[in-house]
């Protein structure tokens, strides 16, 4: 016992005395440090692992390919939250004081986090990019100046997700007396998309019912009876993580058809569908971006980065997720680039971040240049949208892998825009913020 | 001879019923305070307030109130995030809805909230014990963040079941910045610690104790078993709903109803159980071996890796902090099941020898 006490008095002692010689870990001057608060660990491990792998492989292939952006070197470094909402909150703290430029921009890939650190980034003057998820109405630039929900959020993909059906059932006007069952995962974010579907099915004079799945969402008998009851046209399903499988795999046991089922698009990766097997295949998918290898910059990375055994994970590479992790590290780039053209050509602060971002504007032939080609849709944020593009793509599993349905598509953006406009409004008076662009 | 309390003689019951008897304990805790309310904001970073100190002190408060319950009164709660939850989401309806409420009367209302709503949930502890318990708790666990989200009242209706606090201005003093929210933080926390320490010692904590070590004995005593439990009840939930206010108006700023799930719970029972069961001092020991311990491996093995430039697969250092975490808890339980706070109380019976053991 005694050896045992004597030992945990120099483990402590131990411990505290190597913090306090914790070395600053010093960022190489002169280079734009991008701080991450990624995930590869926990409950949501393997998506954080895709997407931040490809987040990473990207900045490696610019600095590999390109020497950084206009000669300053990208470094970067990554900070474990386990999707928990404290450590990222700790993580961000950390992250911001890394770098006399602070993190350039911070994309925290989890709603609970988004909002935990959106009061502060406002004050610490640093940009949220949020792709695909976090609060919708800050789409409105002018209440929330400093969050990026780039690409589309919630409301665009239900309104994508009518539209689409409505393709499929050969025009909207055919959806009327149609049955539609949105199954989502009980929680905020399964809620989200309720006002506009509920906006969609009054305008549009489809039958809509709303099933919870409580989380996590591995026994789904009893909802699927009561849509076999209910003989549903089409069902959207608004998954997440476990939840999405099972319910392809329920569907098949009581025989729904898979090519009637549309999901988001976190419902839409290879984690969800490989995870579903055969049960999955013919299964739509709302997509923020395609999937797949067939892009020139992925070959960028795998020549520049991968070749020289400086990547991640090979397996991912090409996957939905590891290629919306690229395009989100692309993004950021891009941003970078824009504010050197203003502010010259060094490591730029997150306040001339953000002026990038919002005057960040990437059309069909810039896109080329980048070596996305199609895989992004053209992309033009202002004040007024933060969003910049607000498209969807539909793709579909064949079994083996995503393949493209649609074109890039806008859902009904009048009304979301309508009612992005409405809640911003109500934020903003909650909150005492007057609405407005800066110049 | 650095602890000895020898010649501290108590000549009054003042003296000899005050919360700290011995003059070394007083003096080291009139010390701490002084140094967290003083000597704390001269030196430490915004860092270190909005990610170190604040996330202890209000998880501290939190294990302190499943302290209460647990480690005093004996009953095993498996509800205290959805108490916190409470606790964050009354005070922010206060807030919103009472025009010109002080911010404290908010946190008080909601700790209240929070007493009233873990009353109810404690109810089942009147015919069922231990892990029987535990399971009936849970249920609170699941309702009340469900319940939350469902009823959009709660969050003002916004889309996503999420609040936003509004800002803490007291007395028309702005508590805005990392330092001023730290101050606030602590101050609440260090007189809610004192109350809790004096009233383990009085009556009801004795109570408690009495219906924790045997019910039938305390039962036969004299001590009305249901009021106990049911007090213990919502003194825990009132400092769990007070912690849970303070999480979401001075630590998060935002905050949603799916934060404060069963796994929160889980962690704050483990800061109880490896703190020290039945100890306010333990609470704070326990928060911050959980909350901190990690941030601090973590911080260790990215320093190491990048002076030894050993290129780890990503996410290595993650998993690996992980791991390093659970052999830790293990080793501690192994060497001192009765958590940290008894190896303090063997490090103060060392002391009291010293340096002459025998």
């Amino acid at each position: 016992m005694q050896t045992w006490k004597r030992t945990l008095i120099g483990l402590v002692a131990g411990l505290a005395a190597a913090a306090s010689t914790l070395p600053a870990s010093a960022q190489q001057a002169g280079t734009q440090f991008i701080g991450i608060t990624g995930y590869r660990v926990g409950p949501y491990g393997a998506n954080g692992a895709a997407f931040f792998g490809g987040f990473t492989d990207y900045l490696a292939m610019i600095n590999e390919r390109d020497g950084g952006v206009n000669g300053v070197k990208l470094s970067w470094e990554e900070c474990e939250t386990e999707y928990n909402n404290a450590k990222g909150v700790e993580c961000y703290e950390r992250l911001k004081t890394k770098s006399a430029t602070g993190p350039t921009a911070i994309h925290p890939m989890s709603t609970g986090i988004t909002y935990a650190i959106l009061d502060k980034a406002v004050t610490d003057k640093i940009p949220l990019i949020t792709l695909g998820y976090g609060r919708t109405d800050a789409t409105d630039g002018r209440v929330f100046p400093w969050v990026f929900p780039i690409l589309s959020n919630y409301w665009d993909a239900a309104t994508g997700i009518v539209k689409f059906i409505g393709e499929k059932e050969g025009g909207a006007a055919n959806l009327k007396g149609k049955k539609i069952v949105l199954l989502y995962h009980d929680s905020a974010y399964g809620k989200e998309p309720h006002p506009v579907l509920e906006a969609e099915a009054k305008k549009l004079g489809f039958e809509l019912k709303m099933i919870p799945v409580p989380h996590p969402g591995n026994e789904q008998q009893s909802q699927w009876l009561q849509i076999r009851q209910y003989q549903p046209n089409w069902v959207i399903l608004w998954g997440w993580g476990v939840m999405s499988a099972t319910a392809l795999q329920t569907a098949q046991k009581v025989g729904f058809p898979r090519e009637k089922m549309v999901g988001n698009w976190w419902a839409g990766s290879e984690i969800d569908t490989v995870a579903a097997g055969p049960a999955a295949t013919g299964y739509y998918a709302a997509s923020l971006n395609l999937a797949g290898k067939g892009f020139p910059v992925v070959k960028d990375i795998e020549d520049k980065v991968y070749a020289k055994g400086k990547g991640g994970d090979a397996k991912l590479v090409g996957t939905v997720l590891w290629n919306r992790g690229m395009a989100a590290a692309m993004i950021t780039v891009e941003a970078v680039r824009k504010a050197q053209e203003k502010y010259g050509k060094k490591p730029v602060s997150g306040e001339q971040v953000r002026w990038g971002i919002e005057n960040l504007k990437l059309d069909a032939g810039r896109m080329k240049a980048l070596g996305f080609n199609t895989m992004l849709p053209p992309l033009e944020v202002s004040c007024q949208d933060h969003g910049g593009s607000g498209q969807v793509r539909f793709q579909q599993w064949t079994g083996t892998e995503w393949k493209s349905a649609s074109d890039w598509m806008r859902g009904d953006s009048v009304l979301v825009r309508k009612m992005i406009e409405e809640s911003a409004a109500k934020y903003a008076a909650e909150k005492g913020i007057k609405p407005g662009c800066a110049s | 001879m650095l602890y000895r309390e020898s010649g501290q003689f108590k000549t009054s019951y003042a003296a000899d019923q005050q919360l700290f008897p011995i003059l070394q304990d007083r003096a080291a805790v009139l010390a701490l305070l002084a140094f967290a309310l003083v000597g704390v904001p001269l030196v430490a970073t915004d860092y270190w307030f909005t990610a170190i100190l604040m996330p202890f002190l209000v998880f501290s408060l939190a294990t302190l109130g499943l302290n209460i319950l647990t480690g005093y009164a004996g009953q095993l709660s498996l509800g205290t995030a959805a108490f916190m939850a409470v606790g964050a989401v009354a005070a922010y309806n206060f807030q919103l809805r009472v025009p010109g409420i002080p911010i404290l009367v908010s946190f008080m209302l909601g700790g209240l909230s929070a007493a009233a709503v873990g009353v109810l949930f404690g109810l089942p502890s009147l015919r069922i014990k231990g892990f029987y318990l535990a399971v009936a708790t849970l249920a609170a666990q699941f309702f009340i963040p469900w319940l939350l989200v469902k009823v959009s009242w709660f969050s003002n209706h916004s889309a996503s079941g999420v609040i936003t606090a509004q800002p803490v201005v007291i007395a028309g003093f702005a508590f805005d910045t990392p330092v001023r929210k730290y101050l606030l933080v602590l101050v609440i926390v260090a007189v809610m610690a004192l109350a809790a320490k004096n009233m383990v010692r009085s009556r009801v904590g004795r109570a408690w104790m009495a219906v924790r070590d045997m019910d039938v004995a305390a039962s036969v005593i004299g001590i009305r078993i249901m009021q106990t439990k049911l007090i213990a009840f919502a003194v825990s939930s009132f400092y769990c709903g007070v912690a849970g206010a303070l999480y979401a108006f001075a630590y998060l700023g935002s905050v949603e109803p799916d934060g404060f799930n069963l796994d929160l719970s889980f962690r704050i029972l483990f800061m109880v159980i490896i703190g020290g069961v039945g100890s306010i001092l333990g609470s704070f020991l326990g928060a911050a071996f959980i909350t901190l311990l990690p941030i601090l491996l973590e911080v260790i093995l990215t320093d190491v890796t990048a002076m030894t430039g050993i290129a780890l697969p990503p996410g290595f250092i993650s998993m690996a902090q992980l791991v390093v975490f659970g052999a830790l808890i293990i080793f501690f339980l192994i060497v001192e099941p009765h958590g940290l706070a008894r190896l303090w109380q063997i490090g103060k019976e060392k002391l009291r020898l010293w340096p002459f053991p025998h």
